[in-house]
């Protein structure tokens, strides 16, 4: 079972107490303790069973202005004072930097709020290969399904962040996620595609028939894809990728990256960075969400913030060490957004679809093609053709290209938003993006 | 004598009749224990911007029966976490019965020395090197407006211990160094980044100012980036250069041939043994036994010791990689490439260094042959579908090809291809095989594993390349 806080504050105390005697001026800790159980499934049948039991302290110490950190996973006493003595030695050593230091106190969170992130109900085993064989068999009712494969986790947490400032605070929360992997096959080709759920309560769980039912689905849709010519067309993000054009900002608008200059968003704060239609937000205080939280990584209290107002570029993601080189006070960033996430557009899903005679729909990309820096930007995709508002046929073994800075000015929005992940956005279009196939 | 039952309240004798009554009714499976040391000190902007020191210890206990594999881990080493995880995994597989198979081949062969990284080099001199990197890389003038670099270095000690008080111990260094560098000329700002590594101690690869030949390749890098124009949009020739990118390899097929995925029959390989996947002149391996390099191991995972295993020989589709599960279902043997992440993970059938071998023709050879099309020097990281076989690769260093002359460079684009025909596309291959610089990691179900790869130089008649020049 989950260790309480009690167990878990002790070593925190722990911690700071032993750093400060052997000389530290300022301390930080977190101390996690995490308990995970994994089945998943194949073909009908079980394929593995997986349980984890981790523990884990991290431990900055500081010596004026010189930091420096240790992480382990072992708790014992004998094993913590060793490294605490380890991670002193490393601090004395280390140059100093003026930018060290702990949160400013005011900047830290005072009350915990019940967000309603943790439910305690134990999903034992055998209802979760319950669960998986559902996802299975509805799966695989279509007989050009040829391979399946689904997994339940269940994960519970419980953590202590505290400093030598005298802040102290964690609380328990709790995750399940169950998801389908289909494999459709006809004439010796196949294709695969997935369903995903993730919820903080066991009772919001997606049922099982559909996670089943949507991997298949998809995965036969996909079947026997062309190739199409190359040429500048509007293309359609679904949902599911849609939210990477939001990682892509909380990237381009990091502390760190704006601090050491290497965003083509720098200097653009105040200014449009979206067409004006368009607001995008940061929700850290959604009851069971996903992404939400209490404070941040550095305990500082953390609140919704209009990142994008207008299409302007209102906020940065600030934590304290980059905030003090950018004369900012942290907004509770460090460790990045909570539930971020696009203000929902006007046009629906079918209207979207039918703005333009032709676009290229987008369902899934592959490689890591984007650049911060440039704003440079090319993937591999697949997907299907739009032809007169209807999916037409599936494309595959193309590449997508532009640039951030003129995707983000040419984007609309749907108005389906969904709140299924920590990051979220409506099925989205692009006007004019390069795309590379025969 | 095993270090780690030292400060708990079991031994290793209490241990192994753990194990052994655990898996008496399993067809394999063992205990796996871990110490893993690791290091991390990154100069950033001018100043040191982190130093951190990691210390992970525990067990994987698995048991494996039929194509079910039941896990438990932990950080806690003790009778009763032992105990726990072992009622845990017979519960799993308590409808199940199988055949313990004892044979475990043994080896006397060591490609890395027994070297901790992290001590054999003091934590100064590390602090020192990082600011003289800066230092070196900020006096070649105002253009240079960031410069990162970074240690990374680990010392993991493993033991496995299997029924009947098998045990097999490795102890595997492993080290890092990174440059990366912004240069910002007219507004336009592009990066570098150069690194070596491999399973020796930093100063092996530092060493007579060599630190200082990785910040100029990522300064090269970076400053040929700044003249870079955009890149083509379309199908071309594609001349790829020897050393590192052959990670086209490692993507395009290397994951394909993967004993998992070949069992599941979810790779576009799955049934190609026996036949052409190439052009004549091509022959992949997957060698583990190189001495020093990032992906070679002494023994794998699961005690195996590795081996060079023939993929693809001539043309023709020899071997998959396997490990002890997937290679008892599938009839075959382990090709030791069993492995994982750590304690924390199950094994899977990896790659290790994955190398494409040397033909006949020269580099200049095959540029003089395209009329149209792009020469490729270096990547960063690249991704597969392996069931569809499409995958991908960005370039981060590139030049046109016109008339069989070299042009400008071009701005980093994704090439992407089909797995199983790219390798027909391949019409000459170079006599110029070269290793990467050892720097490569691949990620596969959320599991990192260091990884190396080689290729000569090749010319690939067909493949897209996704920039936004039409």
């Amino acid at each position: 079972m989950i260790r309480d806080q009690e167990f878990l504050r002790d070593i925190a105390s722990y911690c700071i107490e032993n750093s400060k005697k052997l000389g530290a001026t300022d301390v930080g800790v977190k101390v996690i303790h995490s308990v995970s159980e994994n089945v998943s499934f194949r073909n009908k049948k079980l394929d593995e069973s997986n349980r984890a039991d981790s523990f884990a302290v991290n431990l900055t110490t500081y010596i004026e202005k010189k930091k420096s950190s240790i992480n382990s996973s072992d708790l014992s006493k004998s094993n913590l004072e060793k490294l605490i003595e380890r991670c002193i030695d490393a601090t004395k050593i280390t140059p100093s930097d003026e930018n060290n230091s702990l949160p400013d106190k005011d900047l830290m969170s005072k009350e915990i709020r019940d967000l309603n992130l943790y439910d305690e109900t134990h999903y034992p085993n055998d209802k979760k290969i319950e669960f998986l064989k559902n996802v299975e068999e509805t799966a695989s009712t279509d007989e050009k399904i040829v391979n399946t494969e689904a997994g339940f986790t269940e994960n519970k947490n419980n953590f202590i962040l505290a400093n030598s400032n005298g802040f102290l605070g964690g609380y328990k929360t709790s995750n399940f996620s169950s998801s389908c992997v289909a494999v459709s096959r006809i004439n010796g080709a196949m294709e695969r595609d997935y369903e995903f759920g993730s919820t903080r309560f066991l009772e919001d769980m997606m049922e099982p028939e559909e996670i089943g039912k949507i991997a298949a689905d998809k995965a036969i849709k996909k079947l026997g894809p062309k190739k199409i010519k190359s040429e500048k067309i509007g293309v359609i993000f679904d949902k599911r990728i849609s939210k990477g054009i939001l990682s892509t900002l909380a990237s381009a608008i990091s502390a760190s990256a704006i601090a050491r200059g290497t965003s083509f968003l720098k200097d653009q704060i105040n200014s449009e960075v979206f067409p004006n239609s368009i607001n995008i937000i940061d929700d850290p205080k959604i009851e069971k969400g996903l992404g939400s939280q209490n404070f941040d990584s550095e305990g500082v209290e953390t609140n919704s913030l209009k990142l994008v107002e207008n299409g302007i570029l209102k906020n940065y993601l600030i934590d304290t060490y980059y905030g003090k080189k950018l004369n900012l006070k942290s907004n509770g960033r460090s460790g990045g957004t909570t539930n971020l996430y696009f203000e929902n557009g006007t046009l629906s899903f079918k209207d979207l679809l039918n703005s333009e005679k032709k676009f290229l729909y987008i369902t899934e990309t592959i490689g890591h093609g984007g650049n911060i820096i440039t704003g440079d930007y090319s993937v591999g995709a697949s997907g299907f053709m739009v032809e007169d508002g209807e999916l037409t046929y599936p494309v595959s073994e193309i590449t997508i290209a532009g640039n951030f800075k003129e995707m983000f000015k040419n984007i609309t929005l749907a108005n389906d938003l969904e709140m299924k992940y920590s990051t979220n956005a409506p099925t989205l279009l692009i006007n004019q993006m390069t795309v590379a196939g025969k | 004598m095993s270090n780690f039952f030292k400060e708990t309240d079991i031994d290793t004798s209490q241990a192994e009749a753990i194990v052994t009554e655990t898996l008496k009714n399993c067809d394999d499976g063992e205990l796996y224990l871990e110490n893993h040391k690791s290091e991390s000190i990154v100069l950033d902007d001018n100043k040191i911007k982190s130093s951190t020191y990691n210390s992970d210890q525990g067990y994987g206990f698995r048991a494996v029966t039929g194509e079910v594999v039941a896990y438990s881990h932990s950080n806690d080493i003790s009778k009763e976490s032992l105990r726990k995880s072992s009622d845990n995994l017979k519960d799993t597989l308590k409808s199940k019965k199988g055949t313990y198979n004892h044979e475990i081949p043994k080896t006397n062969s060591k490609y890395y020395e027994n070297i901790n990284p992290i001590e054999s080099k003091t934590f100064d001199s590390k602090i020192d090197l990082l600011n003289s990197v800066n230092n070196y890389l900020r006096s070649k003038g105002s253009i240079v407006n960031q410069v990162t670099a970074n240690f990374l270095g680990e010392h993991k000690s493993i033991e496995i211990i299997r029924s009947d008080n098998q045990v097999l111990k490795d102890e595997r260094p492993l080290v890092r160094f990174n440059v990366s560098v912004v240069l910002e000329k007219d507004g336009k700002k592009e990066t570098g980044v150069y690194g070596v590594g491999g399973r020796q101690s930093y100063d092996d690869y530092l060493k007579d100012g060599s630190w200082k030949d990785v910040c100029d390749e990522a300064f090269r890098i970076a400053n040929v980036n700044l003249e870079s124009k955009p890149a083509p949009a379309g199908e071309m020739k594609v001349v790829l250069g020897p050393g590192w990118p052959a990670i086209l390899i490692h993507e395009a097929i290397g994951h394909g041939l993967e004993g998992d995925f070949n069992r599941k029959k979810t790779s576009a390989f799955h049934n190609l043994m026996g036949q052409q996947v190439a052009s004549e002149g091509v022959t992949i391996v997957d060698d583990g036994t190189l001495h020093q390099r990032r992906g070679s191991l002494t023994i794998d995972d699961e005690g195996t010791p590795t081996e060079n295993t023939v993929l693809i020989e001539n043309g023709i589709l020899k071997n998959y990689m396997q490990d002890r599960l997937n290679a008892r279902l599938m009839g075959t043997k382990s090709t030791g490439s069993g492995r994982r992440e750590s304690y924390k993970h199950v094994v899977l059938p990896r790659m290790r260094n994955t190398m494409m071998l040397s033909g006949k023709y020269s580099q200049d050879e095959m540029i003089s042959s395209v009329d149209k099309g792009i020469f490729a020097v270096s990547f960063g990281g690249g991704q597969v579908d392996i069931t569809s076989g499409k995958f991908v690769f960005n370039c981060t260093e590139a030049y046109e090809i016109n008339n069989g002359k070299i042009g400008s460079p071009i701005k980093g684009a994704t090439l992407i291809g089909d797995g199983p025909s790219i390798l027909k596309e391949v019409s000459l291959v170079g006599n110029d095989m070269k290793l990467d610089p050892g720097i490569g990691t691949c990620g596969k179900a959320g599991q990192g594993v260091p990884v190396g790869v080689a290729q000569p130089s090749i010319l690939i008649n067909k493949m897209t390349v996704g920039g936004t020049k039409l």
